[in-house]
């Protein structure tokens, strides 16, 4: 049987998150929506709770990566088929969410797939210049990396299935995951579909890679991605036949 | 007065030795006691007993320094001492960042495993079993 779970991770998004869990329960039905509190000072978990999330309580701060792979951990341990990250920002707009579903099961089946700003039409929210920069550096090395064109390589919009699930679970980045994320796929030999979002100006809180943090994120991203090329590949998909 | 200075002046090496075998010890023995009240682990305690004991063995050992400078080709022995601490202190350095990242990731994997643990038991919680 399937089973569909929505990952909401959210750092102090009392004023957006109960929209957003009630859009995913109202636009993608089919899925549990489990809010992921990585230590926010204010009322997150209870309104997500409120508005009909599973929550789980970061106990403090355990940064972007690590809440989200406790979602996937969750996603493992209680059966989940399919697993969505939504931001708990706003950002994502959860209509897309089924689209991406229909993505993964499109001929030839791939593990994930994400959401990319940067496919066909391009309105909504528009990233700021240096931003879009680096966007399209991490995209065209991912391209490079992967042999495979990829638009929008950090994307933090995705849908994994099971296996996806299941490496998530086991191995992921605690910071900025979103680059390294889609080249542990490829590692694995796990294919990645891209699906063209609007992505929206964000409603609530503010990014985690704000003002003179970029340097430091293309800095400490980039070198993840050139340490992860020297890594062996952790052959766990032994036989694709 | 004029002695103590007389007798340093003369024998300096005598004196530089004394000062440097006695901070050997005292720092021997200050890891060895943090160690006994359990202040300090064994495991982290080993890098500076390799480094006192290091001192110790340049204290007793006279020319050794000097030998040691020379044939690596640093014209003054002080100029080796240098290199050596600071050699010294970038390994205890990059220890400790390892250190570090053992323990946030360990951290994180707590962290994780408690978060789990309360949702399963909220929902535990919430719908007793059926007797």
């Amino acid at each position: 049987m399937s089973r569909y779970l929505a990952i909401v991770p959210a750092l102090n998004e009392a004023g957006s998150i109960a929209q957003i869990v009630s859009e995913i329960l109202l636009h993608a039905e089919e899925f549990d929506v489990l809010v992921v509190d990585d230590g926010s000072d204010d009322d997150t978990a209870a309104i997500a709770a409120a508005a009909g999330a599973r929550v789980l309580s970061m106990p403090f701060n355990v940064g972007i990566g690590g809440a989200v792979q406790c979602g996937y951990l969750y996603a493992r341990d209680n059966g989940y088929t399919v697993a969505v990250q939504v931001d708990g920002d706003g950002q994502h707009d959860p209509r897309d969410i089924r689209r991406l579903l229909a993505a993964l099961a499109e001929d030839p089946p791939v593990e994930m797939a994400t959401g990319s700003r940067f496919l066909g039409a391009q309105d909504g929210y528009r990233p700021s210049r240096p931003r879009r920069a680096g966007i399209r550096v991490f995209a065209s090395l991912v391209s490079l990396i992967t042999g495979q064109p990829v638009t929008d390589a950090t994307s933090g919009f995705r849908m994994s299935a099971r296996r996806g699930i299941e490496l998530f679970a086991r191995d992921y980045p605690p910071d900025y995951p979103e680059v390294e994320a889609i080249l542990l796929l490829h590692a694995h030999r796990l294919r990645v579909r891209e699906v063209a979002v609007t992505m929206r100006a964000r409603t609530s809180g503010r990014s985690a890679i704000a003002g003179g943090v970029q340097p430091y994120y293309m800095a400490k991203v980039l070198f993840a991605v050139f340490v992860g090329l020297l890594r062996r590949r952790p052959a766990l998909e032994r036989d694709e036949s | 007065m004029s002695a103590i200075v007389l007798a340093v002046a003369k024998a300096p090496p005598t004196y530089q030795r004394v000062a440097v075998i006695a901070i050997a010890v005292l720092v021997l023995a200050l890891v060895v006691e943090l160690v006994r009240r359990r202040r300090l682990m064994e495991r982290y305690a080993l890098l500076w007993l390799l480094a006192a004991s290091g001192l110790f063995v340049l204290g007793v050992w006279q020319g050794l320094l000097t030998t040691l400078a020379t044939d690596v080709g640093i014209r003054s022995a002080p100029n080796a001492l240098f290199a050596l601490g600071f050699a010294f202190v970038v390994a205890l350095l990059l220890s400790l960042t390892l250190v570090i990242s053992r323990l946030s990731d360990q951290n994180k994997q707590l962290a994780q495993r408690l978060a789990l643990l309360a949702n399963r038991l909220e929902e535990l919680e919430r719908e007793p079993p059926e007797p």
